[in-house]
């Protein structure tokens, strides 16, 4: 079994906040109940945290590099889960099913380095 | 945490509660900050809920965290001015959420969402705004949504919204209600609840499951009246009567297929006992009062559908008479329509059709399909094929979704059929069909 990173990634200009009540209702459910799944197929190791969309980059000798939630990227992170998995190919499918992927979202899925 | 989802209409409630509750605390000239605090919040919460589970009490974490999402938005709109009293009002409220400062107000105004109901349905926003405002504030619906469901452009729609919300915000009368304002007001909100569960039941949206949302949105609403005393008059009972009883027949309204089925032909062991029972419970604590509104007519008339076995055993005598009595009250063609239509069951075709064409002011149904639908139904029934399908076509040219368009594409093809065939009148009854057309405007 390996381990892999769950990146959840939004990118920065997409209208991705939920604009009514039925909405978000609908990505709670859909969140919960994916992350069930994981957890029953045994692929879950730690659910993770959801991240705020400020902070910000400190480079060498503490100075700010950016200001914001990325360094290079166009994309917000908006979480991260840890799951394991027989190989990239098995996280990679289990990631196919999360809801962030229905709202314009991706899901980067990166091996943990084991050694 | 709890492991528990949240009920189906939970983001709904909150979404109201807390907009309405923000809007009293900053005030209604900051409409506009406290609902983007609100959606900030709300969907904030989708985010962290997911991750950690629903907290044991999610309504006192949402209204924390919506508070202090106010207070910095209202610090970031104020850095440029000094003072911010809404900033130590809102700090002062830490720890009494609730606790509203308006012991003046008629105790049913003293509820946040009541007040925010009320305001809506101010005499000077038109009734369309008005039912989409609450809509708007008080079931979290957002601009594209109440564009499908009421067809209409999601540029119109929003203008409708922005221009409704600008007249709330923009008017202090507007949300600080009277005593003396509340039995008037409390009869526009009446109205706004009838026509947004109308837009449920008959209306244009093609989608079943928005309608549907717009139809449990109207009874939780009237719910919220209900319980509280002094909106609970014997016209808010019959008006929760009608919706209740209205609403135990939906089961049985679409088929598989998701076409309308009209009333006469409803399984109507699909319909929602409960529902019934507690619509003739509302009924009658509704007759309580001397004042019999339109809502009671309405509901009995429902009743009277609800409590008989089948079409035929239907009461459309007693029917009729309550529409003569709603007639008297609200005089309008539509249910004069309904009317002839009740006739017809009850002594005729002929008959019907005879009261149908004695409508006065037929032109104002022009733009309505359910009109030239009711005439071709009876000419059909008459023996008269030829005649009803050229009604029907004009129905179907009137057509405003799907579902009315396929109901009456059947109805023009039973005509051909009959045509074809040149079968007599009595065999071409088709299981005496009675039109269910759109309720009473």
């Amino acid at each position: 079994m390996s381990e892999f990173l769950y990146l959840y990634r939004l990118p920065a200009d997409s209208p991705n906040m939920p604009d009514s009540a039925r909405n978000m209702q609908e990505r709670l459910q859909k969140w919960t109940a994916w992350f069930k799944e994981l957890e029953a197929r045994g692929h879950l190791r730690t659910m993770g945290h959801p991240l705020e969309s400020g902070g910000t980059v400190v480079g060498e000798g503490g100075r700010t590099v950016h200001d914001g939630p990325y360094a290079e990227s166009k994309d917000i992170v908006l979480g991260y889960s840890v799951v394991q998995a027989r190989d990239l190919a098995e996280a990679r499918a289990a990631a196919g099913g999360c809801p962030i992927l229905g709202y314009g979202g991706m899901v980067e899925v990166r091996p943990i380095r084991q050694m | 945490m709890t492991a528990s989802l949240p009920d189906e209409d939970f983001f709904r409630r909150e979404s109201g509660r807390l907009v309405s509750t923000l809007t009293r605390m900053l005030g209604v000239h900051h409409l506009a900050l406290a609902e983007d605090a609100v959606q900030e919040t709300l969907a904030a919460a989708v985010e962290v809920w997911a991750f950690r589970g629903v907290p044991e009490n999610p309504s006192a974490w949402l209204t924390t965290a919506a508070r202090n999402r106010a207070v910095s938005l209202l610090r970031r709109e104020r850095t440029a001015r000094r003072f911010a009293p809404e900033i130590v009002r809102l700090a002062d409220a830490e720890g009494a959420p609730t606790e509203s400062p308006v012991a003046h107000l008629p105790p049913a105004l003293r509820d946040d969402e009541l007040r925010m109901m009320f305001s809506c349905c101010h005499p000077d926003i038109p009734e369309d705004a008005q039912v989409a405002l609450v809509l708007s504030l008080l079931s979290g619906f957002s601009a594209h949504e109440l564009a499908e469901a009421f067809l209409v452009s999601r540029a119109a729609m929003e203008k409708r919204l922005s221009r409704a919300k600008k007249m709330l915000s923009g008017t202090r009368g507007l949300f600080e209600l009277g005593a003396r304002d509340f039995e008037t007001r409390l009869v526009a909100v009446h109205r706004a609840l009838y026509l947004l569960f109308n837009e449920g039941y008959h209306g244009a949206s093609p989608d079943a499951a928005v309608r549907l949302d717009l139809c449990r949105e109207a009874m939780r609403l009237v719910a919220l009246l209900l319980a509280h005393p002094p909106a609970a008059t014997p016209a808010t009972h019959a008006l929760a009567a009608l919706m209740a009883l209205d609403a135990a027949r939906l089961p049985a309204r679409v088929d598989e297929a998701g076409d309308l089925t009209e009333l006469s032909r409803q399984d109507r062991s699909r319909w929602d006992g409960r529902l019934i029972a507690r619509g003739l419970e509302l009924l009658e604590s509704s007759a309580r009062g001397e004042v019999v509104s339109e809502y009671h007519l309405e509901a009995a008339i429902a009743a009277t559908h609800a409590l008989a076995p089948s079409a035929e055993k239907t009461s459309w005598g007693e029917i009729v008479e309550l529409y003569d009595a709603l007639l008297r009250l609200r005089p309008s063609p539509v249910v004069a329509l309904n009317r002839a239509v009740a006739i017809a069951e009850q002594l005729g075709p002929e008959r019907g059709l005879e009261a149908l064409r004695s409508i006065p002011g037929t032109e104002r149904l022009s733009a309505y399909p359910f009109y030239p639908a009711a005439l071709g139904e009876l000419e059909l029934r008459c023996g008269r094929p030829a005649d009803a399908r050229r009604h029907f076509r004009a129905a179907h040219r009137l057509a405003r979704n799907p579902a009315e368009r396929t109901f009456l594409e059947r109805r023009i093809a039973e005509c051909e059929r009959q045509l074809s065939s040149g079968s007599s009148p009595d065999a071409t009854r088709p299981s005496s069909s009675k039109l269910s057309p759109r309720r009473t405007r």
